[in-house]
């Protein structure tokens, strides 16, 4: 067993875990944070897709003991005061899912996205950098809109990207 | 995946002593290949030494003619890196373009290089560049670094610990992507230093990363695209499988080149 502290959506927690344990189990079965999905489990389809110090990284193909002393922030992060997240939101109003399981990661991706880029996102950069999420429902049409709808509300709301995401 | 214990040293020398102490053990850098490859059970290490915390391995910085790459060094920070941006935009490209974001906030190029996956993308610029590969011992040549099909002159124990590229006049990439795995079905290589050209293909060779001699003639007369033009790659020893017959690959690789050059060149 390996002792391994770090934070999460804010809260320190503290575990003693099998090394074995990938970050995506620890969310979702330790800290019971059920919002960070397992799709392919083989880091192909982005599911799974939390910010560890900022950026997007696959929860699938992480250890959890080698997150000491980093910040974890998942979907369940994103929301502050009851309220969504622009992301969120812009997804919601653009219908950007169909069946909802590739959402958390679309999410978690497009604001990674918006940290690295900047709120003016075109069409191409945006499908470009969606590249490791895989929604199979659907096209990713509405799903490009939501994220440069999301993206320009990030850039007008007060709260700046980086602080949303950490 | 099958149990192991994990260790954090603080410094690549102390991850060399826990290398030589543990049987078994393997390091731990990005994970983005080796834990695929446990939770399939083809690997099986009884320990794991992950270099995340060894500040030693990671940055990136200027020294004379040459820019020098800690080995923990993912690839996001070598493609929005200022320094290979100006000083070889052609490898920034390259890593901009292995797998998608999320693969790049977490691969290392040590990582990447120590595996040597016969489609993966820095083996060719490391051998197109003529890199030298720094490790806790010596000091390697790429020519003589990658013997094969993921096999490569390190030996056990032993660990990357940065790679060091010659800045030359020009250089550039070119790859064509699977678009399903994002690996290199082909890609091309190309710089020039004074008058040596080096071409370095990956993705196509039956046993790895390999240079096209034939196109390096060619662009060592005039180091342009029409240089390769009715230039044909073989396809012998070229690799066939259910992406694309050796035949497809080989074309190409003359495509690719091309497209390499045209880069390098600005035309
Ligand atoms: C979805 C996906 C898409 C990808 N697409 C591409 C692509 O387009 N192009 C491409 O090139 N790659 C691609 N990759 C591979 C990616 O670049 C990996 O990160 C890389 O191959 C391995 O680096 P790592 O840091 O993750 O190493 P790890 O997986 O941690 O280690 C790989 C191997 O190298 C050894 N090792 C690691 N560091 C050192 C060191 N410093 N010294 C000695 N040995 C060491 C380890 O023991 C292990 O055997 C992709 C991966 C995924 C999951």
């Amino acid at each position: 067993m390996t002792t391994v502290s770090l934070t999460v959506n804010g809260k320190a927690v503290s575990a003693n875990l099998d090394p074995r344990t990938l970050l995506v189990q620890f969310l979702r079965e330790n800290l019971r944070l059920t919002g960070t999905h397992v799709g392919c489990d083989t880091s192909q389809c982005g599911a799974c897709i939390v910010h560890i110090d900022g950026k997007a990284v696959k929860a699938c193909t992480t250890l959890a003991v080698s997150l000491d002393g980093a910040s974890v922030t998942t979907i369940e992060g994103l929301a502050a005061n009851g309220t969504l997240h622009p992301m969120q939101e812009a997804f919601r109003e653009h219908h950007g899912l169909q069946c909802g399981f590739c959402t958390p990661g679309m999410i978690m991706s497009a604001v990674d996205i918006v940290n690295r880029r900047g709120s003016v996102l075109d069409e191409k950069t945006i499908r470009e950098d969606l590249d490791g999420n895989i929604c199979r429902c659907t096209g990713y049409h509405n799903i490009v809109k939501a994220v440069a709808a999301g993206a320009q509300a990030m850039g007008a709301s007060s709260a700046p990207a980086r602080q949303a995401a950490e | 995946m099958y149990a192991f214990t994990y260790h954090r040293p603080a410094t690549a020398r102390q991850a060399a002593g826990l290398l030589a102490k543990k049987e078994d053990a393997k390091i731990l850098a990005g994970g983005h290949t080796l834990l695929p490859t446990m939770k399939q059970r083809l690997a099986s290490p009884s320990a794991l030494i992950d270099l995340g915390a060894c500040a030693d391995l990671k940055g990136i910085v200027r020294k004379g003619r040459n820019v020098v790459i800690g080995a923990m060094t993912t690839h996001a920070e070598v493609a929005e890196s200022a320094i290979v941006q100006e000083a070889i935009p052609g490898l920034a490209w390259l890593a901009s373009h292995i797998g998608d974001p999320h693969v790049r906030h977490r691969g290392t190029i040590g990582g990447s290089v120590a595996n040597n996956d016969p489609a993966a993308d820095y083996p060719a610029a490391l051998l197109a560049l003529d890199a030298t590969i720094v490790t806790n011992t010596r000091k390697l040549g790429a020519e003589e670094f990658f013997t094969g099909l993921y096999e490569t002159a390190l030996e056990e124990g032993e660990i990357i610990t940065r790679i060091s590229f010659p800045i030359v006049s020009k250089a550039s990439y070119a790859k064509f992507r699977n678009p399903a795995s994002r690996y290199a079905l082909v890609g091309v290589f190309v710089a020039k230093r004074g008058s040596d050209v080096r071409v370095a293909v990956t993705g196509a060779g039956e046993s790895g990363v390999f240079r096209w001699p034939e196109a390096e003639a060619a662009l060592k007369a005039r180091f342009a695209p029409k240089s390769l033009d009715g230039l044909k790659a073989t396809a012998k020893g070229i690799n066939g499988d259910m992406h694309a017959d050796p035949e497809y690959r080989a074309h190409l690789i003359g495509v690719m080149a091309k497209e390499a050059v045209a880069r390098a060149t600005g035309k």
